[in-house]
């Protein structure tokens, strides 16, 4: 199940775990991904940290931490191969996994179908 | 968005300025793209929150797609910013039906890019052919109130550029500057035996035609050209695609102009660019615009391109941005633009002189300048984008230059930079560091252009 924030990122759950990444509509917006820099494993961060740069031809931009939690695991495929997140931004282009005390927290977002309709 | 308009610039690109970039956190890339409004859309405020926080490491594109610069104050006036209304050029339907994102960029709706997106295009046009609308830029037309000479005289008054040299049915590439050496605005102007014809800078067109008034009051009547479009075909497949349908262009030799008639009506062409690449410079009568921008893009090798690849591939072919790697406080030596000024306007040349901002350059010329601009080459992935501060240690010390250009090379397939620093640190291979997000990454000087032209000469 596929969980949706108002900035654009895609939240899953995997056992225990969050894959986070951008959406494909932030992605065509951003164009094209020429440089990702990734969190370090075992950080600790809150709710709005800024976790991730994205350099696209056009800007540098963001990800921000949707939740409380601990990154457990970077996506090191992005450090050789950025254009990832234009190719694939729901599947391989995923960012980090991340930790989190309660589940229950994703709750709030939005789902796929509330996302689309934000999208407009 | 109440941000002071600024104007563009030539290249026919410009990003932004620290000015629209301090107040344009909610603009850019992401409220342009999303051209109709939303109901619950954020833009991607998130996303981009940071935009605008550290000058020049985010949001090189914000402005309109980072594509605007500071000329002088009053054109942004005249040439409108976000609450103004914007100007359209005459291939502005043919933009939107060809898919171009339309942003704003002094003072006009321009496309930024086309669905093949920025990277493709710009290597498109590297390797086969590209056709841009540069009709927000300014054309204007000098004819001689008395004779030539006195034109040309006059008109090389106004720059450290040879004027007079230029022979009929050729091009050359010229920059005003004030008082102090600064740079007005780079320009290109053509001998057409009877007139010049000069095109300026999109933000800088309304100043630039009053400093050209002013200055040319005795000898010159300036017209602006208003019922004309301009189109660049750029790429190694240009002559092949205008050949076909225009007659004479075969001949044409780096920087030489001729007129050509047309069903297109009567064509100003030069053998120019802004890209390095071979190409043509096309203006058009309005009517027939769309026509020949309808006949070129026909041609299988030819893709529309919009400003954003206009960016980087100046960038890559190590070529200034008004407003960015000149202004007003930038002479053309710091610049590294000295090849500009030919002999006969230096110390010891018989046309010495005369312009303005000449004790400055000259002395410049003589004895080295302060800062120069260099190319840079980031040793690692990230982008070094304006506004970053260059020092010449990884840790502490104070900042000895600044990034006034960068982003990614597509053709080189890594990030490149040019920025200003001391002369004693300008050599090729110089180690030195750019403090990105707060961290200190190294980045060498390196040769200009990134990417070697191939104007046929």
């Amino acid at each position: 199940m596929m969980k949706y924030t108002e900035d654009h990122e895609w939240l899953r759950v995997e056992g225990d775990l969050v894959v986070v990444g951008i959406t494909e509509h932030a992605a065509t917006q951003l164009g094209d991904v020429v440089f990702v820099e990734l969190p370090e494993p075992e950080t600790v961060v809150a709710t709005g940290d800024e976790v991730v740069v994205i350099e696209s031809v056009k800007a540098a931009s963001d990800i921000l931490a949707p939740v409380d939690g601990e990154i457990v695991e970077v996506n090191e495929k992005l450090n050789d191969t950025p254009g990832l997140v234009n190719d694939d931004a729901t599947g391989d282009a995923w960012f980090f996994k991340m930790k989190l005390d309660d589940l229950s927290v994703l709750d709030a977002f939005m789902s796929e179908d509330e996302y689309n309709d934000f999208i407009g | 968005m109440g941000r002071k308009p600024c104007s563009g610039a030539e290249g026919a690109t410009a990003p932004v300025n620290s000015q629209a970039q301090g107040t344009g956190s909610g603009g850019g890339l992401w409220r342009v793209a999303h051209t109709r409004a939303r109901r619950r859309d954020n833009d991607l405020r998130r996303l981009q929150t940071q935009w605008g926080a550290q000058q020049g490491q985010r949001g090189h594109f914000t402005d309109g797609i980072g594509l605007s610069a500071k000329c002088r104050g009053f054109s942004g006036v005249i040439n409108g910013g976000y609450m103004a209304e914007l100007a359209r050029t005459e291939l502005y339907d043919l933009h939107v039906e060809l898919g171009g994102k339309m942003v704003p960029f002094a003072g006009y709706e321009m496309p930024v890019q086309f669905p093949m997106g920025v990277l493709k295009e710009h290597l498109h046009t590297r390797q086969s052919a590209g056709l841009f609308d540069v009709g927000h830029m300014g054309q204007v037309l000098l004819h001689p109130k008395t004779d030539m000479d006195a034109l040309i005289a006059g008109f090389e008054a106004m720059m450290p550029v040879a004027v007079a040299g230029v022979a009929n049915g050729r091009q050359r590439y010229g920059l005003f500057t004030n008082d102090t050496g600064g740079i007005i605005d780079d320009l290109m102007f053509a001998n057409r035996g009877d007139n010049l014809f000069v095109v300026v800078n999109a933000g800088c067109k309304a100043g630039d035609i009053a400093h050209m008034t002013k200055h040319l009051a005795d000898v010159a009547t300036v017209t602006p050209v208003t019922d004309r479009a301009l189109l660049a075909l750029q790429g190694p497949g240009a002559e092949d695609a205008i050949s076909g349908m225009i007659h004479g262009v075969m001949a044409m030799r780096f920087m030489d102009v001729i007129t050509a008639h047309s069903v297109f009506g009567e064509l100003w062409i030069s053998r120019s660019g802004y890209t390095g690449e071979d190409g043509f410079e096309i203006s058009v009568p309005n009517t027939g615009a769309v026509g020949l921008a309808k006949a070129l893009l026909a041609h299988p090798s030819v893709a529309p391109i919009g400003l954003g690849a206009r960016d980087s591939l100046r960038l890559e072919a190590g070529l200034c941005l008004y407003g960015h790697d000149m202004d007003e406080t930038i002479t053309p030596v710091e610049a590294n633009l000295a090849w500009a000024m030919q002999k006969s306007r230096r110390t010891g040349g018989d046309r010495a002189g005369g312009f303005p901002g000449a004790a400055t350059i000259l002395n410049q010329l003589e004895n080295g300048p302060s800062k120069l601009r260099v190319g840079l080459l980031p040793d690692g992935r990230a982008p070094m984008r304006e506004g970053v501060d260059l020092f010449d240690t990884a840790t502490g010390g104070t900042p000895i230059g600044r990034v006034t250009s960068g982003g990614f090379g597509p053709t080189i397939d890594a990030p490149i930079a040019m920025g200003f620093v001391p002369p004693a640190l300008a050599e090729n291979g110089t180690q030195l560091w750019g403090e990105v997000r707060g961290k200190r990454l190294p980045v060498t000087v390196a040769p200009l252009p990134f990417r070697p032209s191939t104007f046929k000469r």
